[in-house]
């Protein structure tokens, strides 16, 4: 299904870290598993909250905080299988539609941290899933350039919006995350205040 | 039996201003009078509302989450492995399905062991009544700011006024 005519794949870290370009203070949670570890590898900061557990809900607690704080864009590193574990979200997330949130779901069409066993986001359009249930912008982009120009757009556009990345299955060498959880609950909530 | 709107004004009065949950018919009345007040953020799944107050509280709010004692099954991942290790702190209204036996059968496993559940993941718990109802929500109140973890308040049929079917 996906082919080089579709454009060079990235990683996940190499993808992440085109993201993290452009974010400046918007507060960000990034799910489970090797992304949150990546993610703290990659650009660690008081706005990113790293989830090492509760799979399948990365993008309620993004829904949350961004109907709490209306004037702050909220951004969600999500991966397909998380999507998969928690789809009714995106239904909360396209009836709600949160004008501040945007849903980044990077797809390796794995569950890369335990093996890489296969999701069904290989047959299952996620993108398509999201547009059926309201979000406002969506995308599936594939290249370096392509996440850029989408993601920019998405920054200054009302939302929700939902940026599907395909990336390959390559892991990040990354440890794991150092704080310890409560500390990064009194970090996050800080760097919101 | 409890007004609705009185029993929403003393948590507002405590500071919960973030309500989310999945529906439940002994809930009912408080869900609807939420609703009225434009205060309440309805949610598919009760994993889902938990996470969703989580948010609201790193967004500054004070998040209370309704559910009927199953959805505490589907919520439990999140409760464990969100909560009560990030020290994120929410009320649970849940309301008592299969208290005593006398319920539908789907509910009467949950509505014997939910207590034992709720003690054995060390979640703070009170069954709310009408004559202790300031000292409840003063205990929930406090032990929400001193533990920051999740407090349960369980709501037996006939305890808040509630709306016919």
């Amino acid at each position: 299904m996906i082919g080089p005519e579709e454009g060079v794949m990235q990683s996940r870290a190499q993808a992440m870290a085109a993201i993290f370009e452009l974010l400046t203070d918007q507060p960000l949670i990034v799910c489970n598993g090797f992304p949150s570890r990546e993610a703290c590898k990659l650009r660690d900061r008081d706005q990113n909250f790293y989830m090492i557990g509760s799979m399948g809900v990365t993008a309620g607690i993004g829904l949350g905080l961004a109907l709490a704080q209306p004037q702050k864009t909220v951004v969600v590193f999500d991966g397909d299988g998380n999507v998969l574990m928690g789809l009714g979200t995106l239904a909360t997330i396209g009836a709600l539609k949160p004008k501040n949130l945007i849903h980044v779901v990077f797809d390796n069409e794995v569950y890369g941290t335990t093996g890489n066993q296969p999701t069904y986001s290989r047959s299952v359009g996620l993108d398509k899933m999201a547009k059926a249930a309201g979000y406002v912008n969506v995308e599936r982009v594939w290249e370096k350039e392509d996440i850029v120009y989408e993601f920019k757009t998405m920054l200054a556009d009302s939302g929700p919006s939902f940026l599907l990345i395909k990336v390959n299955e390559q892991l990040e060498e990354a440890d794991r995350i150092a704080l310890s959880p409560a500390d990064m609950t009194k970090r996050f909530k800080q760097s919101l205040s | 039996m409890l007004e609705a709107d009185d029993f929403v004004k003393g948590l507002q009065g405590i500071g919960f201003d973030f309500f989310t949950g999945v529906p439940d018919t002994i809930l009912g009345g408080i869900i609807a009078h939420l609703t009225e007040e434009r205060i309440y953020t309805p949610a598919v799944r009760e994993d889902e509302a938990v996470a969703m107050a989580a948010g609201a509280y790193f967004g500054g709010k004070i998040p209370a989450v309704l559910m009927q004692n199953s959805g505490l099954g589907n919520a439990l991942n999140v409760l464990e492995s969100l909560n009560l290790i990030y020290q994120v702190p929410c009320l649970l209204l849940v309301s008592w399905r299969g208290f005593e036996g006398k319920d539908a059968p789907e509910h009467l496993v949950m509505g014997e062991t939910m207590t034992k559940l709720l003690d054995t993941i060390k979640i703070p718990h009170r069954t709310l009544s009408a004559e202790t109802i300031t000292d409840d929500l003063q205990w929930m109140a406090k032990t929400f700011m001193e533990q920051r973890i999740p407090v349960a308040l369980l709501l037996k049929k006939g305890i808040v006024k509630t709306v016919q079917p």
